[in-house]
């Protein structure tokens, strides 16, 4: 298309493109032709995820769904959105609520909110989906054995970010969902209160293993969901999770490329 | 005539006739492929949206499926529903090519392409409609946001975000630490090991349906009836008190249902023999649950050693639960962890129809330490 335009705004593009300022960010030619095309995807740090050439069917919309793809762009979606929404909201019982309710009456363009957890919302069902996809082509199957499981550990953290970061709001939904989620951990084996076995773990006549020590009390901070849950939620959500969940895509799309791309039949 | 309509999808939608109904009806596409074309999707899914957008005019149907957190899971039912029809469709047409002595589809277009622009170009398209359409939902949908949190007012009825629904409708049947801890372990455990378990070469790389049968009926099974319906039923389904509502009735507080759940030694010792069950310390704890204990470890430790029997040295009748040529082909170590994460696998349908049949509640009980079964 820009060959076709003419005049002086091709002059300006060409002013543009031959200067010091783009040849210092893109250091090769339009990527056109193969060397460029080799060269674009060598030099940038972003593109150089994906290999040069990659086999057709392999890239095909009906092969991949493009399911991993969307379910990364969600994840920088929620990043930024997430990182927006630190702004104004502070993990406390008495300004949570107060500061949703402002973010969404108050803030101009008050959707960010709606952004991060509509775009939560989908990137679980993405994952499912991606899933799915791997499992139906195959695609687990050696060489790729460590990174289905990668991708595994992946969806968990999936779902324990969407979980911790459903308490944030702080309102009636938030609280109850995360205090039946919780509950469960009251019942772990030898480490929950009501857990099989715990009351066989003691020193002397003391029961090592009480509603203030048990597997739950680790998760909430406290015997129920409050303050400290809410600020424990709120750095896992923001901090911890994210930073596992980075550290383990990175591998994982390593993986990809390093087992042989994506996959295909031999 | 409505009525009737509205009472016979209420009565479908009942935890014992949907869970039994879609499973004959997964095994039956199992069975007769063909329902996997284009034209039955068409239908389908013709079919599933106007029951959808009909279905509106119900208040009690639109007050539960048009809340706001429950909008992905209308997204749910009809992507789950699709992308588990193209995998299938994909690999059947695969298979009939193969049948027909031709490559997998997949292997024909195996030429290298530059991933510039063929590949970047469907990532950024792709990058830009889902902004669109999560912009465009954004703006459309507020989310939600009820009352502030108080402790003290538990709604009826409470429920865990969306995607744990499949655990808490667990629950149902089994004791916490299994529905809440032991099981969810073993799914994620169980996912990792599918790798090392399944060693079946063929399917690598190409949707097929024919050459990895049981591997795909098996993980089919599980996402689409133990999960994604349990979350499904979860979210829709499930009013106060859990009890089950069907999609166009009233989520009525005040409904109550009776609980007439016995246990295994109830059965033994109260119905059959006519005794008190026994009482008093350790060892009659373990009287009382004899027989329970003695099907759980039937069932956990025996069964698999004995699936592995070969058909012949199996009594007539039990023959079809020999797996001896899996044993041989996965050697003892594979085997044993898959069959062992198999049948846990399926002790939740198991206890589901246990509990419909017979309402019975716990086949080991130690309510003493927590160990319900």
């Amino acid at each position: 298309m820009l060959n076709r335009i003419t005049g002086p705004l091709k002059a300006a593009w060409k002013e543009a493109t031959d200067s010091q300022v783009w040849s210092s960010v893109f250091r090769h030619g339009k990527p056109v032709g193969d060397r460029n095309r080799a060269l674009v995807m060598m030099s940038n740090v972003f593109l150089h995820l994906h290999p040069i050439k990659s086999r057709k069917a392999g890239i095909k919309l009906r092969y991949t769904w493009c399911m991993g793809g969307i379910t990364f762009f969600l994840f920088l979606v929620l990043t930024f959105t997430g990182l927006l929404l630190m702004f104004y909201y502070r993990p406390t019982v008495e300004y949570a609520y107060a500061d949703i309710v402002d973010l969404q009456e108050h803030v101009p363009l008050g959707i960010m909110r709606e952004l991060h957890r509509w775009g939560a919302h989908a990137m679980v069902i993405t994952v499912w989906l991606h899933m799915l996809r791997v499992f139906m082509t195959g695609s687990y199957k050696p060489p790729r054995e460590f990174n289905w499981g990668i991708g595994v550990v992946l969806l968990v953290l999936t779902l324990l970010l969407s979980f911790t970061g459903y308490l944030l709001p702080w309102d009636q939904l938030a609280i109850w969902a995360i205090t039946v989620g919780s509950n469960m951990a009251r019942a772990t084996p030898l480490l929950g209160t009501e857990g099989p076995l715990s009351a066989s773990l003691t020193l002397g006549d003391i029961n090592l293993i009480n509603a203030g020590n048990d597997a739950r009390f680790a998760l909430l901070g406290a015997q129920s969901v409050g303050g400290s849950t809410l600020l424990r939620f709120y750095v896992l959500h923001c901090v911890g999770l994210p930073l596992i969940a980075a550290f383990l895509m990175a591998v994982h799309f390593w993986r990809v490329r390093k087992d042989g791309g994506i996959s295909g039949p031999m | 005539m409505l009525d009737i309509f509205k009472d016979l999808v209420n009565w479908v939608s009942g935890p014992t006739v949907l869970f039994t109904v879609t499973t004959v009806g997964l095994l039956l596409a199992f069975r007769f492929t063909a329902v996997w074309s284009r034209t039955s999707a068409k239908v389908f899914f013709v079919v599933l949206a106007v029951f959808y957008v009909a279905s509106m005019w119900d208040p009690n149907f639109f007050l539960i499926v048009a809340k706001p957190d429950n909008i992905p899971i209308t997204g749910v039912i009809f992507l789950v529903f699709f992308f588990t029809w193209y995998a299938m469709h994909q690999g059947i047409e695969n298979d009939r090519r193969r049948e027909a002595g031709e490559a997998p589809h997949e292997k024909k277009e195996g030429y290298k392409v530059w991933v510039w622009p063929d590949l970047v170009y469907t990532e950024m398209l792709a990058m830009v409609l889902l902004s669109i359409v999560l912009l465009v939902w954004s703006i459309l949908l507020a989310a939600p946001l009820e009352q502030p949190a108080n402790p003290a007012d538990s709604p009826n009825p409470s429920k865990a975000p969306w995607y744990f629904l499949g655990l808490q409708e667990m629950l149902v049947y089994f004791d916490p630490w299994l529905a809440g801890v032991v099981f969810p372990t073993l799914i994620i455990v169980g996912l990792m090991a599918i790798p090392y378990i399944d060693t079946n070469p063929k399917g690598n790389g190409y949707f097929t349906f024919r050459e990895r049968k049981v591997e795909i009926v098996i993980f089919l099974y599980g996402f689409l009836i133990l999960w994604s319906l349990l979350v499904i039923s979860g979210t829709f389904l499930r009013g106060p008190n859990w009890n089950f509502f069907g999609p166009y009735e009233y989520w009525d507080v005040h409904r109550v249902e009776p609980l007439l759940n016995v246990n295994v030694s109830d059965f033994f010792w109260v119905k059959l023999l006519s005794q008190p069950l026994p009482s008093g310390g350790f060892f009659a704890a373990l009287l009382r649950e004899w027989l329970g204990l003695i099907l759980v470890g039937a069932y956990v430790f025996v069964l698999p050693v004995v699936m592995s029997w070969p058909r012949e040295k199996l009594p007539k009748g039990f023959r079809w639960l020999s797996l001896r040529k899996y044993y041989e082909k996965m050697g003892p170590a594979r085997y044993y962890i898959g069959i062992s994460l198999f049948l846990m696998m399926m002790s939740l349908p198991i206890k589901m129809y246990l509990r419909w049949a017979f309402n019975l509640k716990y086949i080991v009980a130690f309510p003493e330490i927590f160990f319900n079964i």
